[in-house]
This record gives structure tokens, sequence and C-alpha cells, in this order.
């Protein structure tokens, strides 16, 4: 079952010379199973939206469902629909607070409810899955950890509430490229091993385009552009820019190649496929020749 | 969720307050402050609520916010109201044990009631009318002369400056840690007050770690930016005295005066 927003705006500062109308008429669904990524510059509202998919933020109008239960409710059912929507902030390490790292993971399963054994496997599970050997971590301080395992400590906190949704806003903010490529080869596997539909927000067009199978362009409060990202790419360079984003650097390069002359396929988005198709592109040229 | 709370809020304008001098303002809501004090009687109390009213329309603010700055405040309100009701002896009107409500009582408590209301409405107008910036450049400004006496006007000011620059900053990391936490399953709303202050340590621990932060990383860049206090520092923009602020202090110089006079003088 899908989340879905129906007609969702949002206002902040009502009544003071603040106000400001961050949302204006969404309509979106997000299906279960699907990659998607949401771009924007600052300040277009994609913080604001992601917020509303587990009921943090209630809409000023219109509706969000999780499952077909409205997610603004107070009922016990929609309180356990907000509980499978995880959701990772910006800097997420800046929430840990317990003394020991496998306490802090601990503290999402605790809140479900679960008992004393479950809560403990799912801490292992979690673990393990964003790479912290138990052994070793488990009873340490998670505030002696470096950014990026602070970080991973912070996610498996998310990820151990067993969510059928994530949500993830900037994930790889402020890490070195390998603290990035580790973050985001985790989130490739809770999607591919685990199933979970996951939204990811993010600046960088490059990430979004490799990892996500649904691109979301978000400017001025509204959706402009929902597609196939290699779609988007190919064919709505215009709109992107006029949105204050750009395509991938793989994209440009490609475009640049074929202006002047060498025939790669367009149908690019990471940098492995675009070796190939310049490959491939080289040798029909030499062929010709 | 925080949006509500208005410590030190600033709201934008142009009204007459808005273009008064810091400086002005401050000692004007002092002088009133002090005047609110000399009134005895009903016409006094009409008077002083009479011109409370004129300046907060002269502000242009809306009444909302007024109102909003008064009513965090009403438990105490009603508390010395009641102390006043209860405790004042005179003409008993009703009595039950050692409880007892006197005329005067009534009088007294109303009275005291409306002089903390005016009090605090007044001197919100001067936080909400002055950015915060301005703000404290009026301390400094009003605290030099104390210097002498070893009073570190500069750096109380920048220290008052610091703490207001932070406070919408710390309110935005507590909104976002609570949503953080919440998503994480975390109540701050529900259970007994005990329980309730133990849910708080998911908000305060890292609330507390991540003001240290900022403060190390702005003691860093201050000092990096070679910041070494008050000795010889200029301002981009200086405080200039306009007549809205000699119009300003007389206005509230002519209500102190006939304030004195009810109160002093024998009419009659």
């Amino acid at each position: 079952m899908p989340i879905i927003l129906n007609n969702v705006s949002y206002v902040y500062g009502e009544h003071t010379p603040f106000r400001k109308e961050a949302l204006k008429g969404i309509n979106l669904t997000i299906n279960e199973g699907d990659f998607v990524g949401i771009i924007g510059h600052t300040g277009s509202g994609k913080s604001t939206l992601v917020q509303h998919l587990n009921g943090l933020l209630h809409p000023t109008t219109g509706q969000v469902t999780i499952d077909g239960v409205d997610a603004a409710l107070k009922t016990e059912e929609a309180k356990l629909m907000r509980h499978k929507v995880g959701m990772v902030f910006q800097y997420p390490e800046h929430q840990l607070f317990e003394e020991t790292i496998a306490q802090d993971i601990a503290f999402g399963p605790k809140n479900l409810g679960l008992s004393a054994d479950e809560v403990d496997a799912r801490v292992r599970e979690a673990m393990d899955f964003v790479g912290l050997d138990y052994e070793t971590y488990a009873n340490r301080s998670p505030f002696q950890l470096s950014g990026g395992q602070m970080r991973r400590v912070a996610i498996a906190g998310v990820v151990a509430l067993n969510p059928s949704y994530l949500i993830l806003d900037e994930p790889s903010a402020g890490l070195d490229p390998f603290g990035r490529e580790e973050i985001f080869q985790k989130i490739i596997d809770l999607h591919a091993k685990k199933g979970i539909t996951v939204v990811l927000v993010s600046h960088n067009m490059e990430d979004i385009s490799r990892m996500a199978n649904r691109l979301i362009v978000i400017d001025n409060g509204k959706i402009q552009l929902d597609g196939k990202p290699i779609d988007i790419f190919m064919n709505k360079r215009q709109e992107l820019q006029s949105a204050g984003v750009d395509v991938p650097p793989v994209s440009k390069l490609v475009e640049y190649l074929r202006d002047r002359g060498l025939p790669v396929s367009q149908q690019v988005i990471s940098v492995d496929d675009a070796v190939k198709a310049i490959e491939v592109a080289l040798k029909e040229v030499n062929h010709a020749k | 969720m925080l949006s509500n709370i208005t410590i030190g809020q600033y709201f934008p304008g142009d009204s007459f307050l808005h273009r008064m001098d810091p400086r002005a303002k401050i000692v004007a809501t002092m002088i009133f402050i002090i005047a609110i004090f000399l009134a005895e009687t009903t016409l006094a109390y009409t008077l002083v609520g009479l011109f409370t009213l004129f300046t907060v329309a002269l502000s242009r603010l809306p009444m909302r916010l007024v109102w909003n700055s008064v009513k965090p405040l009403w438990i105490i309100i009603v508390f010395t109201m009641g102390v006043h009701v209860f405790t004042t002896p005179g003409t008993m009107i009703w009595q039950y044990g050692f409880l007892h409500i006197s005329e005067e009582g009534l009088r007294m408590g109303s009275y005291m009631a409306a002089r903390l209301v005016f009090l605090i409405i007044f001197s919100s107008l001067l936080t909400y009318t002055t950015s915060p910036i301005r703000l404290t450049d009026g301390i400094e400004h009003l605290l030099n002369p104390f210097r002498l006496f070893g009073v570190p006007a500069h750096e109380l000011a920048m220290m008052m400056t610091i703490a207001l620059r932070f406070i919408p900053t710390l309110l935005e990391e507590t909104d976002r840690i609570m949503k953080a936490q919440a998503s994480r399953g975390a109540d701050f709303t529900t259970g007994s007050l005990v329980k309730r202050a133990k849910n708080m340590v998911p908000l305060l621990v890292p609330l507390f770690i991540s003001a240290f932060r900022r403060a190390d990383e702005l003691a860093v860049a201050m000092e990096a930016r070679c910041y070494r206090g008050g000795e010889n520092r200029t301002r981009m923009k200086e405080l200039t005295i306009t007549s809205y602020d000699y119009i300003g202090i007389a206005g509230v110089l002519v209500i102190t005066v006939v304030l004195l006079v009810l109160r002093f003088v024998p009419i009659g």
C-alpha cells in the first residue's frame, strides 16, 4: 500500500509577517518498492514535504494517507502507520543521546513496546546492517566515534524500527567520499535486500540519478517534474535548470561528446555506464573509418 | 511545535515605535514602569491603561501578539491578585475561617493585576518593536557611563547579543531533535510528570551537546577574526536620536507628571 498525498499545502508562520507557503497543492503517490529521489534547491520545500510523509507535520490543507490511514489522526492505528515510516534527518548523529551505542539503537524498538529479546535482536541486526561489529561497538559511547560512524549508528537507530518506508534527508551531507559511498551502499542494500521503499532527499543530482528509479523535482513548493531520471535528463533539461538544479556531470559529458560528433548513447546514468557507452561509440567510429 | 514561543521575538514593522532609537525606548520604558507604581486611584489606573493602549496602537502590532505576551504569565497575575484579595484587612464582604475578602482587598487585587498586565504589555512592546541587535546596542550605550565603575558594558552586550542570536537557532534545533526522536517513537506529551521528565532526556542530551559544540565553534570563529572585546571598536550603524525619540520621551514624561500630580497634589 502506498503513501498518498492529496492536494497537500503547508504554511509556516500563519498570521505573522514571516508567513511562507512552503507547499502548494502537492499531489503525490509513493508506491511500495520505489526508490524515489527528491531534488530541489535550498528552500524549495523538499524537507517540508518529506516531514509530511510520516506525520511529523500535518498539512494546512489536504490529506496524507499511509496505507489508507490518515497520518494526521491521533488513533493507535495512525500511530502504528507513522512508525512504519522511518525518518533519517539531516545530520542524524546530532540526535544520539545514550551512554552506549546499543542502548541508543534500542531506543526506537523499545518505544515500539517490543520484548527485551526482540529489542536485542533488532539492535544486532541493525548494527550488522550498517557494518558495525556488535562485540566491538555495542558498549562503547556513541560520542567517541568518527562522524561517519556516528551517522551509521543514527541510521541503525532508524533501521531497527523495521520501517516499510525509509526517508533520508541529505544522508551524505558533511561526509568524505568514502563515508558517502559507504552510506549509499547501505541504502541501496536496504532497498534491494529488505525491499524497503526509500525516499532520498538530496542536492546532489549524481547521487540520486544512479540510485533512484523515480525522480521528483521540487521548486517553489510545487512538483515540477516527476519521472524516470534518464527521461528527465534527456528530455527536460530546460525545466530542470529553471528549477535551479542541473543534470549530473555524466549527462553533461555525454552531451558535450555528442555535440562534438561522437555518437554516444544518451541512455547513461552512472560513470560506469558512460565509460561503456563511450567505448562502444569509439569502436563504432573506428569501424566506420 | 514550538512556534508559539515569543521570547525576544522581534516583529518587523515601520511604526512610530519601530523608528524610535533603542536607547530612547529603553529609557522611556523604564520611566513608564516606575510611573505605573505611582498610580493609586481608579482615575490614575485608567490613565495608565489608556496610555498603554495608545502605545500599543502606535506600534501597529496585531492585538493577538500583544495578548500572547501576557498569556504565559496569567498564573502570576492571578496569584498576585489572590494574595491581595484574601489578605487585605478592611470592610469584610465575605468570610470563611481564616479566609476573608474585603472591599479594599478586591480593589487592591484588581489594581495589582492591572499594574502587572500594563507592565508586561509595555515592556513586551520594547522587545517586539526593537530588533535584538539594536536592543543590545542600546543597552551597551546606556551602560557605557558605568564602565568607570568597572561594568564591562561591551562584554555584557556581546553576551546578550550572542544569547539572543542563538534563541531561534536552539529552538530550531530543539524542533528538529524532537521530530527525530518522535520518528523513533519518543513521546513528549503524554504520561505522568516524572515520566515526561524522563522522556525529555533524549531531547536534552543532544541539545546540550549541540549547544556546547556551537559555543565552541563560535569562540574559535571569533578568535580567528581577532575579536578582543570593546576597545576602540567602531560600528557600521551608529544610533541616532531623532524627533521620534524626543516626542516619545516627552509623551512618557507627560503621563509621569500627570500621575505625580494625581498622587501628591491634593485635589479639591
